[in-house]
């Protein structure tokens, strides 16, 4: 086993999931050649060819819409979208075509294909180069959507994706890519989609997150032990659909949450997973449930990023905050 | 533009130049200050006082340059994320660009737009666009109102040619030429877009023809020569503002450096770069051609002092101007009643 990053282990899967399966295309902006702006791809040109690993124009709409023939046609097409800003272009393509081909075709057709992209910011990258446009894909009925935050789930969630008979979309986020490294054995197992992770256990309150903001969450849960408040982390892994079982079970153990979330406040994921709570839950919670996000502003310039974005030490004030309530 | 000064006579075997001599010194002026700004902008990165993304425009000065030169005041120009020069060339101040590659509340959009997002209103700058071809058809809007408005304003509207395989930019054409708007799609052809040349990502071989579906005319220049530029600008304008519809100029250059600050540059060679620089350089040959001209040494020593004296002013001003206040974050979302 080797100790990888979370870039590396995406590549790895890539790599295996092509190896084990000749449906696997690999297609996007740089991503030969030059191995992707994330050196995603690295080596694969070199190992599978250029008639699998396809440099395409600069031209999202109709990479979205190649991989949705392809796909049609039975390939496994594992488009990039080389920042996530530049998915808005493909919105036809994802939200009309490949999101309900199934449905429209009663499943005579299905649509396996995945669209990968770096999502997030923590990377000083300015709008179009930070967004977290999760909660408009998982909004689309036909869709999943999945936000790893490990090498280790980067790598056994992509290989699920690629398998999945359905189209996924693949968010990365970028600030992990490089921040950590994980032993991820090659084994060519998939983790399980659908399903939330829960990493850490507590029993005064639990932290959800997913994708870039669950090392902060548990950044957070080791301050608030420090301070006698055992804080649960749990990473939602799969944003649609939402594994709120497991989401239910530990809020119903410590009664007290906060859902932290990179996007902006209004409509996004972490309203979803409140409303789940609320509806099933409410029973259970000793305080009202905390969300942490964004304001409603556009990702700013890297000087405001800060000010912009949750971490975990306003994630730990805000748990600190729910235990006061009385 | 102010009317040609009396030409002297020319260097010995000199061809007779495009372009007058006043403009050429300005053309030269303006060209160096872009290249000194993005030389500046470069080291500013590079110690890690630019946030975000930084594509410089070194190489390519002769495109925007020559190009301004055939505008009149009132006229627009939109563009892509390869901006700064587009900017300068406007007239823009260098400061308030560099202040907001900085980050600063001095910079043209107050530090919250960055390398990609500058405007001005006053100099007829519509930005300053991140997303690769998204500008044409705003290009073609802002040509729309003006014909609309009954002006004989024109829409200066650039992109690379890794932008001319966006759909988007087909709609545009069809649109522009549909309802003969005054707009002239510029394709910044400098071999590149990002990794892939042309020839790898189009199977169109001359790029200025790309509109003849639409029965658009196209000429494709060495956007190397200033001069080239000037002339085929000219024609173009000329014919978009009589009211003619849509040109298309294919503008054949160059970037010296890396798509962006963090580029392996696998797609070509250094030797490659090298020959270019040395053969095809914009300022250079600029130089030569005044120096041909007559010119002498302590004119073109003053504007290059000029315009050092400005790149390090800005270069200052834009690690002195304060950082936006956390409060800037909510502002200018939406209405303010």
């Amino acid at each position: 086993m080797a100790a990888l990053t979370l870039v590396q282990s995406v590549n790895l899967a890539l790599a295996r999931a092509m190896a084990d399966d000749p449906r696997v295309l690999v297609l996007g902006e740089d991503v030969g050649i030059d191995g992707g702006v994330f050196r995603a791809t690295d080596g694969l040109l070199a190992r599978f060819g250029p008639e699998r690993v396809l440099d395409t124009p600069l031209a999202e709409l109709g990479i979205a819409g190649l991989a949705v023939g392809l796909a049609a046609q039975g390939f496994r097409p594992v488009a990039e979208i080389q920042f996530s800003g530049f998915v808005y272009p493909c919105i036809d393509q994802i939200m009309n075509h490949a999101a309900r081909l199934r449905t429209r075709t009663h499943g005579r057709l299905s649509c396996p294909m995945v669209l990968r992209m770096p999502a997030g910011g923590g990377i000083r990258a300015v709008e179009h180069h930070s967004e977290c446009p999760e909660a408009m894909f998982a909004h689309m009925p036909g869709l999943r959507v999945v936000v790893p935050a490990s090498p280790a789930r980067a790598y056994g969630l992509l290989l699920a994706a690629i398998r999945d008979p359905d189209p996924v979309i693949f968010l990365e986020p970028t600030r992990l890519y490089r921040a950590v490294r994980e032993e991820v054995a090659d084994d060519g197992a998939a983790l399980p989609l659908d399903r939330a992770f829960s990493l850490r256990p507590g029993a005064d309150i639990t932290l959800i997150a997913w994708g870039g903001m669950v090392p902060e969450a548990l950044a957070a849960a080791e301050t608030l032990a420090a301070e006698g408040i055992d804080a649960g982390v749990i990473d939602l892994a799969t944003l649609k659909p939402l594994d709120m079982e497991t989401v239910l079970a530990e809020v119903a153990r410590t009664g007290r949450c906060v859902i932290v979330q990179e996007a902006p406040v209004s409509g996004g994921l972490g309203a979803e997973v409140a409303a789940g709570i609320a509806e099933r839950g409410l029973d259970q919670l000793l305080a009202p449930i905390r969300r942490l996000a964004p304001p409603d502003v556009v990702v700013p310039a890297p000087r405001l990023e800060t000010a912009y974005l949750p971490d975990a030490a306003r994630i730990a004030a805000a748990a600190r905050e729910t235990m006061a309530y009385t | 533009m102010a009317e040609a000064a009396t030409r002297k006579p020319r260097g010995k075997g000199a061809a007779p130049p495009a372009i007058a001599r006043d403009q050429l010194l300005r053309a030269y002026r303006d060209m160096l200050l872009i290249r000194r700004f993005e030389e500046k902008a470069g080291q500013l990165y590079g110690m890690g006082l630019i946030g975000g993304f930084c594509h410089l425009y070194i190489g390519q000065e002769a495109v925007v340059v020559g190009l301004q030169l055939c505008l009149k005041p009132g006229d627009q120009v939109i563009t892509s994320y390869r901006d700064h020069g587009h900017m300068l060339a406007t007239g823009m101040e260098a400061r308030g660009v560099m202040a907001e590659l900085t980050g600063r509340i001095g910079g043209y959009s107050k530090g919250k737009g960055g390398s990609m997002h500058m405007f001005s209103r006053e100099k007829n700058f519509f930005g300053g666009h991140g997303i690769v071809g998204a500008q044409v058809p705003i290009g073609a809007g802002l040509a729309f109102a003006n014909r609309y408005n009954g002006t004989d304003r024109v829409s200066l509207t650039y992109f690379g040619e890794g932008a001319s395989n966006q759909g988007q930019v087909y709609e545009s054409f069809n649109l522009a030429a549909l309802w003969k708007l005054p707009v002239i799609f510029i394709i910044e052809n400098n071999k590149y877009g990002m990794g892939p040349s042309p020839e790898r990502a189009s199977a169109s071989r001359d790029l200025s023809k790309n509109g003849a579906a639409w029965g658009i005319p196209g000429t494709q220049v060495d956007g190397m020569d200033v001069t080239a530029v000037k002339a085929a600008g000219d024609e173009a304008v000329a014919y978009v503002r009589a009211g003619k519809g849509p040109y298309i100029l294919e503008m054949k250059t160059y970037r010296y450096r890396g798509h962006s600050m963090s580029d392996p540059a696998k797609y070509r060679t250094k030797e490659e770069v090298q020959k270019m620089r040395t053969e095809k350089d914009p300022i250079e040959n600029a130089r030569k051609l005044l120096i041909d001209d007559g010119v002498d040494e302590p004119t073109l020593k003053a504007i290059d002092n000029e315009v050092k004296a400005i790149v390090q002013d800005s270069a200052d001003f834009a690690q002195t101007s304060p950082e936006p206040d956390p409060s800037e974050l909510w502002t200018d979302v939406l209405h303010e009643a």
